[in-house]
């Protein structure tokens, strides 16, 4: 309060605050003062005094009086009914406004004369309100060490002081008896320093306690690389780029807990400022963390790699790309080789058909048709020469007048030769002889079905045709004609699944079919399910027979090749995941143990497959070639795959509109 | 059919692991006391194989330690003396509480203590095995030693760990067995060969800390405590197998100190501390306790190790000799320390290789000849000049040392003159294994260990230059020839491609691999593509670091022409 002493003597309008709080300060603070006070302050006024003490004058807020005099009649508060305009007007106009306090007690405007102010300063001050008071008296020194005559007092000394205490000589007695008895004994002199002995003196390595059998000793710190250097080689240091990756990243994903950092001279190397921190973290390392022996086989990849017989010892097998048939301007769906092998007929989705000499890549014969081409198949009977071509519902069987002028011949009186029989069956398959130009062009019947046909497949002896018209769920899905009597039959009465291609065995009555997981095995004699393999795959895509006749493939859309053995198992004997991409052709030769998948990623693996005689021995299977030429198109690299009958060739047709040899 | 039934979680794993609160509990310990205990017995968690199943089905995170393990903690009697100071800090705030002084005075003059001998024992039975852990132990001392004598610890715990480390040091110099130092940014590494035991130890530069606040002493402390313990008795071990007197002494051999200690020794205090003052001074040598001159080492006969043929022999005959070169690397050489280096390291050092070593008087005790003493061959020096100098020694950068100490060798001592720019220092603990970046300082630095002199590389920039230049004018003439070419078409025969037959075979080579690589099994394969990945990450960042010393490399270079020419 003395600084706000001071300031109200510099400045008037805050006076009033000043003064009433200090004013209710000091009477709080000591009772005789704020007697004085009050009794003052009630002198100063005329008669209104406060009659109901020190209470909360709240109370007395909403009613015009204050207490009551002593006949009982109610005092009334003086009648305030200044605004701030007023109090403002007060103030300017009245020069001792500024002396002027509200007292609320009774709740009357007090004029405080110059005594209570000059008071007030002293208080303010921290002065003795009474001016006369002299708070530096000499103070008379009782007690001196000047020895007076008299004494201070006058009273005689204690018995107790010129003879032994007896409580004493007690307490002396107990203590004697205990170092006597050799209870209390002296203070031992505190150790400071460890003392140090040799430990190990006795030491004997057997004597290990079973804990410290299976104890893991703690490993020991990183020793430090290159990169802590105080000068490391400048290549070291980070990058700004690196460094701003370093710093953005958490701490523990951070492959150095530092800095690395250059300094020119040892004089300027700071302490580190994380070196209690690391220690400290080690600490907890080793108190904290459970410790683990683990067993670090140090492999070496190379024997990994499994021990396989080296392509080259399995020649033959095609490795170059010799020949490109072009011609074709959409992609290529299905090929097929003749039995000889001197031609081969590509259908594609230029709804065309060609039919091309392997040898020197001319286009012999072009067939349009009425919409894209989805699968050709080349009759596999050597005195047959008919093409079976499928595109939308219909099925053409061409003869392509191609080769042997006989055989030609021969094939056009096979099937002029039919006689319709006398009771004429209600047929699902329309068999109607084409006339006019495309009699012409070779096309000997047109087999129309009531779906879309997606695959053909001749029997091995060249007389039984199975189309595939995949329909999830559908009871017609398969048909097999017969070509020879012009009949269709249609050997399912219920089909699980879209299928998705069917094969004829090549050497017992079986038939193969494949929906998207399983290939089921019929028997077509007896006319019951013998097999159902399990492909281990989302969605097949396409299935070739070996030859022998025991083992299949199937490629997937989910880049796998499913190697079956029949005799083994219904899973498959081996799965590969050589192509990057789904397969969409898988296919087997007819006599050197090969066989190739193509793929959406372009290439065509050929690999060597083979199956021995003897049952014991599994098959081998070791990949040789990856051919690669197709041009990816449309996210679609090779469609088809076809092995030549005879040579050690591979031909593949692919989304670039190209049926390419590989020799 | 019939029989009790089994219940679960009674047998197996889950009745051989005990988590930490239930381990606690048993010993009827506080936390702080648990891991007081577990730091100073060495019982560390063991991580279950089975967790759900040890943690009765529930999946929540629990720390476990090996049943047996809390076991045997339980017969340990320090766990008693826990309780005892347990007892004792309760009834001293007691009777400060009862402002009884002379009751806490007595209290506190019976504070209960314990000693850590028999866990060190029962953790180390053997010598070696105690050698093999004492890493960690020089590195906490050495950290505590250069902590201030105020705050964070006991002042006597301090003057233990500084006592502890001194004479370690003291032992590596009269052993002279340092074998490498690497001046690292966060302190200085040492390594010592100590009985055949590789031992590493970091020590910090000389400042002050900022003590971290996310550091909990105490466990520092606890550490500390075992560590105090056990370098204690290493120590001991140690300076008996030479034959030292132990706590050690100097040896005086000016009688003007001698005389000064005597005065002084009637004080024990002073003359403790003046001890260790002069023992860390690290100048002198130790008192032995068989006072013989310079006992002179045995010719060692070399016996052949079973199964070891004369090649691997010869071969270690052949490391012992460079060994003991190394040893006496600074041997008759007297080094000067100015003022701001290093003085401790640099002593330590420089002692272990048998130099002399001394610096100014005023800097610290322990100084045994003055700068201007003429026979003072090395001077080392950290600062950008120096005014006065003598022309019969080297002055050389304090780095000078270190690489000597590492490259087992005197290096040509021009490349660390004062004020020069130093070389890189590079670390003795790396060794490239194969396909790993080896940086050229080092390429360097094994040619001259192998004896061959360095190329002046001026003339080599010099010739590289020319043929830079001549390279430019070939293919000046190149572009030449090419433009008259394409101005007259011509045909031209054409040359017969050269069959490259290595590289044939080679291709062929890669591709039976890789046609083998995609027959192999799933679980191989992943295998086998973990490990390749790894491979080529690792070429791949040798390639990177060699890419940026390229570049780095020319742009010096480049910066170095520019300044010729201007």
């Amino acid at each position: 309060s003395v600084g706000r002493g001071g300031a109200c003597t510099t400045s008037a309008p805050s006076l009033h605050i000043t003064f009433s709080l200090s004013l209710s300060l000091s009477l709080s603070l000591s009772l005789s003062l704020s007697l004085s006070l009050s009794l003052s302050l009630a002198f100063c006024s005329q008669d209104i005094r406060n009659t109901v003490g020190n209470i909360p004058m709240e109370w007395y807020k909403d009613y015009p009086h204050i207490g009551y005099d002593l006949d009982g009649k109610k005092i009334f508060k003086p009648i305030r009914n200044k605004d701030e305009l007023d109090e403002f007007l007060d103030k300017m106009e009245n020069p001792d406004y500024w002396r002027t306090i509200h007292d609320k007690m009774t709740g009357t405007d007090v004029c405080l004369s110059d005594e209570q102010v000059d008071l007030v300063h002293r208080l303010q001050q921290g002065k003795f309100g009474d001016v006369n008071f002299n708070e530096y008296e000499p103070a008379i020194d009782f007690f001196s060490n000047e020895v007076m005559i008299h004494p201070v007092t006058n009273r005689p000394a204690d018995k107790r002081s010129f003879i032994p205490s007896l409580i004493e000589k007690e307490k002396v007695g107990k203590l004697v008896h205990a170092i006597k008895m050799g209870w209390i004994k002296p203070r031992r002199p505190k150790e400071t320093a460890p003392q140090y002995y040799d430990l190990w003196a006795k030491e004997d390595p057997n004597a290990i306690l079973g804990r410290h059998k299976m104890h893991i000793p703690a490993p020991k710190m990183r020793l430090p690389g290159h990169e802590e250097s105080y000068n490391p080689p400048p290549e070291y240091l980070l990058t700004d780029e690196e460094r701003q990756v370093w710093e953005q990243q958490d701490p523990d994903e951070r492959k150095l807990s530092f800095l690395p950092q250059k300094y020119l001279s040892l004089r300027a190397v700071p302490a580190f400022s994380r070196f209690i921190q690391e220690r400290f973290e080690r600490c907890l390392d080793l108190y904290l963390c459970p410790r683990q022996r683990k067993m670090r086989v140090n492999v070496n990849p190379e024997d990994l790699i499994p021990k396989l017989p080296r392509p080259r010892d399995l020649q033959p097998f095609p490795t170059l790309q010799s020949l490109v048939y072009h011609g074709h301007s959409s992609l290529i769906r299905s090929i097929s080789i003749s039995p000889s092998g001197q031609w081969l007929v590509s259908g594609s989705d230029d709804c065309t058909v060609r039919f091309w000499e392997v040898c020197t890549t001319r286009c012999l014969k072009t067939m349009e048709v009425g919409g894209p081409v989805k699968s050709v198949a080349w009759n596999p009977a050597p005195s047959i020469s008919l093409v079976a071509v499928s595109y939308g519902e219909n099925v053409i069987l061409v003869n392509p007048g191609l080769g042997d002028r006989l055989i030609c011949s021969a094939t056009d009186q096979l099937i002029s030769s039919y006689e319709e029989p006398e009771e004429v069956k209600d047929q699902q398959v329309q068999w109607a002889v084409p006339e006019g130009k495309a009699q012409e062009q070779g096309q000997r019947l047109i087999l129309t079905h009531p779906k879309a046909v997606k695959q053909v497949s001749w029997h091995g002896r060249g007389d039984y045709l199975a189309c595939v018209m995949p329909d999830d769920g559908s009871s017609l899905q398969v048909v097999i004609h017969q070509v020879s009597r012009r009949r269709t039959q249609n050997p399912f009465h219920r089909n699980k699944g879209a299928v998705q291609c069917v094969s004829f065995h090549p050497s017992r009555p079986y038939f193969l079919v494949a929906t998207q997981r399983y290939v089921r095995v019929y028997n077509l004699i007896k006319q019951e399910l013998t097999k159902k393999l399990m492909a281990n795959c989302k969605w097949i895509s396409s299935m070739a027979v070996h030859p022998g006749g025991d083992n299949v493939i199937c490629g997937s859309y989910d880049c796998r090749l499913a190697w079956f053995d029949l005799d083994l198992s219904t899973k498959p004997y081996k799965v590969l995941r050589h192509h990057k991409k789904a397969l969409r052709g898988v296919a087997y030769h007819k006599h050197y143990p090969l066989f190739a998948s193509g793929s959406d990623d372009g290439t065509v693996i050929v690999c060597h497959g083979m199956v021995y005689n003897d049952l014991l021995q599994n098959p081998l299977i070791v990949p040789v070639k990856v051919l690669k030429g197709h041009i990816i198109t449309h996210d679609l690299g090779v469609l088809d795959v076809a092995f030549h009958p005879t040579q050690p060739w591979v031909f593949s047709s692919g989304a670039d509109g190209t049926v390419r040899l590989f020799t | 059919m019939g029989g009790l039934q089994k219940k679960k979680y009674e047998s197996g794993s889950a009745t051989n692991y005990i988590s930490r609160n239930k381990a606690r509990k048993k010993l009827s310990l506080s936390l702080a006391d648990f891991r007081r205990l577990c730091i100073l017995k060495g019982i560390y968690p063991h991580e279950p194989k089975h967790k759900k199943k040890v943690n009765k089905g529930s999946t929540a995170q629990r720390t476990f330690y090996l049943l047996k393990d809390i076991r045997f903690l339980m017969h340990e009697p320090i766990v008693g003396k826990f309780r005892e100071y347990k007892i004792f800090v309760r009834k001293l705030r007691k009777a400060y509480g009862k402002a009884e002084w002379g009751t806490a005075e007595k209290l506190r003059g019976n504070k209960p203590g314990y000693k850590l001998d028999h866990i060190i024992k029962e953790r180390y039975p053997t010598f070696i095995d105690a050698l093999r852990d004492v890493d960690d132990a020089l590195s906490m001392c050495f950290l505590f030693s250069t902590f201030p004598r105020t705050g964070k610890c006991h002042v006597q715990t301090i003057e233990l760990c500084r006592r502890l480390s001194v004479e370690w040091m003291n032992y590596i110099i009269t052993l002279r067995s340092l074998r490498k130092v690497f001046l690292s940014i966060k302190g200085i590494y040492y390594q010592a060969e100590v009985l055949g035991q590789i031992i590493t130890w970091l020590v910090p530069y000389q400042f002050a800390h900022d003590h971290p606040t996310d550091v909990d002493y105490r466990v520092m402390a606890t550490f500390t405590e075992l560590y105090t313990t056990l370098l204690g008795f290493i120590n001991f071990r140690l300076y008996q197998t030479l034959n030292l007197v132990y706590p050690p002494k100097v040896t005086h051999s000016q009688p003007a100190v001698m005389l000064h200690f005597d005065l002084l020794s009637e004080f024990g205090f002073y003359c403790s501390l003046l001890s260790l003052s002069k023992l860390s001074a690290l100048s002198a040598s130790l008192v032995r306790v068989v006072s013989t001159a310079e006992a002179e080492e045995a010719e060692l006969d070399h016996f052949p190790a079973e199964g070891e043929d004369g090649e691997k022999l010869a071969e270690r005959l052949k490391a012992r000799q460079d060994q003991d070169r190394q040893e006496k690397l600074f041997e008759g050489l007297k080094f000067f320390l100015n003022r701001e280096v290093p003085r401790e390291s640099l002593a330590f050092v420089l002692r272990c290789f048998g130099a002399q070593v001394s610096w100014d008087k005023s800097l610290c005790i322990g100084s045994t000849y003055d700068v201007t003493d003429e026979t003072i061959t090395h001077h080392v020096v950290d600062r950008p000049s120096l005014e006065k100098q003598y022309i019969n020694r080297y002055y050389v950068q304090p780095q000078w040392v270190y690489d000597c100490v590492n490259a087992r060798m005197l290096l040509p001592v021009e490349d660390y003159f004062v004020g020069v720019t130093l070389p890189p220092h590079l670390s003795p603990f790396v060794e490239e294994k194969e396909g790993d970046y080896v940086p050229p300082e080092k390429l360097k630095l094994l040619a001259l260990q192998k004896g061959e002199r360095p190329e002046e590389e001026e003339d080599n920039d010099d010739s590289e230059e020319e043929e830079d230049e001549d390279q430019s004018d070939d293919e000046d003439e190149l572009k030449g020839m090419e433009e008259k070419q394409a101005s007259s078409v011509k045909v031209t025969p054409g040359e017969a491609k050269p069959v490259n037959r290595q590289r044939a075979e080679q291709e062929a080579k890669a591709e039976e691999k890789r046609l083998a690589v995609m027959m192999m099994k799933k679980r191989d394969k992943y295998l086998y593509d973990k490990i390749m990945f790894g491979k080529k990450r690792s070429v791949r960042e040798a390639n990177k670091m060699s890419a940026k010393r390229k570049a780095l490399d020319e742009a010096s270079k480049a910066n170095k022409k520019k300044k010729l020419k201007k």
